[in-house]
């Protein structure tokens, strides 16, 4: 089993609900992609070449003040569970994870990791350069991966072409390689039937929206995430502050949904935010769904002071730990066991016991 | 995962649509995706899918002038029909070689085919100057002009308003 004790917070600092608009951002991510010219993108090249690729690439990050400490994962040697683990703590994509139906973890899948930087290596380009941080946070998050991608830089050749930008594997990636994502929560707009024109109106402007896990993930818990569609023709800034108007649009929608919930219906909306916060707190048995649309209606419950003495970070905590593979492994119980539903509820019930007898 | 519709064969497309407020993700298998007239995996989304597959009828027809079907990447010997098929490149170099036919297609999927933001150069290569590049754009938009292609001159246009 992998020892997740070796990652600063677990590699979980991004769930302590301490960035800005943390009552409905969760969590804001930046990405660069990256390739070494002098190797042949993933696709084409053999599995000594990966290792060279890995290597060069540890070593510069080892070089790097920022990454020097950094904790590493072979994918390729970790088993279903602990690799299931790192996705759902959205260290590494499924891609990397090999999670994909029928995939296979490619060999040279790895994982470098420090604080909120992480480097996924051998994934669909060389490098994935990633920084993850709490709430609503771009440009902090953008400083942090371009400061790491800087040090890189210097110490590796980057793929670039002087008219395509940083050279990709897949031309949906060039230019910048950029790709910025912010995972929020949006109940209030799927209450009031308004989200789906919201979504809508953000693919018309260049932007993408996914479910939780990201690419080709479904929608749970009313989480999506909103990102920028496209990487080439705009500078770094220009595509944060894009996307970064358009989520504080959507935060506002939400929030005016959000009141004219309470305004309109407000015994529905109570009564449906303590059913969630009810069944949760006593129910024997949860699978994952249920678990995480009734979370989704206790933090509308939290985040409009319908439901006091719960803090958003519990309900991260919650969010992270009753994830499949999160508590098989807690559990020590195999993927798909169905005792896990059992377990999932039993510790939902004492999380929330725990909250309650300390805020009384 | 099986195929949402028949459940039998393993579902290869996973498809979120929006019917009001509800988004509901269906997985099918390529036959039933078929059926339901969604484009299988291969072909891949959008737009990157259309494009590919227009390519690829492109290429099995008349090729784009200058642009012979079997033409490979000198380095990697990856072809434009290996990139129709994966969706992925085979190494650095082939943007080089292939620039012409991707140079339209990320124009359709970025709505410009120039990158402006940080600009990189490899450790020991000395960074360009910027005014060289300055000169080195003037001449591509005058070429540009002189040959007609006023969609590459109004790109060049607005890349050296940035530059500037």
């Amino acid at each position: 089993m992998i020892d997740l004790s070796l990652l600063t917070d677990g590699g979980m600092g991004w769930l302590d609900a301490s960035g800005p608009g943390s009552h409905l951002v969760l969590s804001t991510r930046v990405r660069l992609a990256r390739n070494l010219a002098a190797h042949p993108f993933i696709g084409r090249n053999s599995d000594r070449e990966r290792e060279t690729i890995l290597r060069d690439i540890d070593a510069a990050a080892r070089d790097t003040v920022l990454l020097r400490h950094a904790a590493s994962f072979r994918l390729d040697r970790l088993d279903q569970a602990d690799r299931l683990v790192l996705h759902e703590r959205h260290l590494v994509s499924r891609e990397l994870a090999g999670l994909d139906p029928n995939g296979r973890v490619r060999y040279g899948a790895a994982l470098l990791a420090q604080d909120r930087l992480a480097l996924m290596l051998n994934e669909e380009d060389h490098l994935r350069l990633q920084c993850l941080h709490s709430g609503f946070a771009l440009d902090a998050a953008y400083a942090e991966a371009d400061r790491l991608d800087t040090e890189l830089g210097r110490r590796l050749g980057f793929a670039f072409h002087p008219e395509f930008g940083y050279l990709t594997a897949c031309p949906t990636n060039v230019g910048t390689g950029l790709r910025a994502s912010v995972l929020i929560h949006l109940p209030g707009l799927v209450l009031t039937k308004e989200v789906s024109r919201v979504l809508q109106g953000l693919t018309q402007v260049g932007l993408t929206f996914r479910g939780l896990y990201g690419e080709g993930s479904e929608v749970v818990g009313n989480f999506f995430q909103l990102s920028n569609q496209t990487t080439l023709g705009k500078t770094e800034p220009e595509l944060l502050d894009h996307l970064g108007k358009m989520v504080r649009q959507v935060m506002d929608y939400e929030e005016q949904a959000r009141q004219v919930l309470l305004r309109s219906a407000p015994t529905i909306i109570e009564d449906k935010v303590w059913r969630a916060f009810g069944l949760l707190r006593y129910a024997r048995s949860l699978s994952f769904d249920e678990a995480m649309n009734l979370l989704s209606g206790v933090r509308l419950g939290v985040g409009t002071g319908l439901v006091p003495g719960v803090s958003m970070y519990t309900l991260n905590k919650l969010l992270v730990h009753t994830q499949p593979a999160h508590l098989a492994i807690a559990e020590g119980l195999p993927l798909g066991d169905p005792a896990l539903a059992i377990r999932r509820a039993t510790h939902v019930r004492r999380v929330l016991e725990d909250e309650s007898g300390r805020s009384a | 995962m099986t195929c949402d519709q028949c459940h039998e064969r393993e579902a290869v497309v996973h498809l979120t649509q929006i019917v009001d407020a509800d988004v509901t993700t269906l997985h099918l298998c390529e036959r039933c995706a078929a059926e339901r007239g969604v484009e299988p995996p291969t072909v891949g989304k959008s737009p990157l899918g259309s494009f590919l597959a227009a390519m690829g009828k492109e290429l099995e027809g008349a090729a784009l002038p200058g642009t012979p079907t079997d033409e490979s990447c000198t380095r990697c010997g990856a072809t434009l029909r290996d990139f129709r098929e994966t969706g992925r490149l085979g190494c650095p170099d082939c943007w080089r070689v292939f620039e012409t036919q991707l140079r339209e297609l990320v124009r359709r999927l970025h709505g410009s085919t120039f990158h402006v933001g940080e600009r990189y150069a490899a450790p020991g290569v000395a960074r360009p100057d910027p005014e060289s590049e300055l000169g080195a754009l003037r001449e591509q938009l005058r070429v540009a002009i002189e040959t007609e292609n006023f969609e590459l001159a109004a790109e060049l246009r607005d890349r050296l308003r940035v530059a500037e």
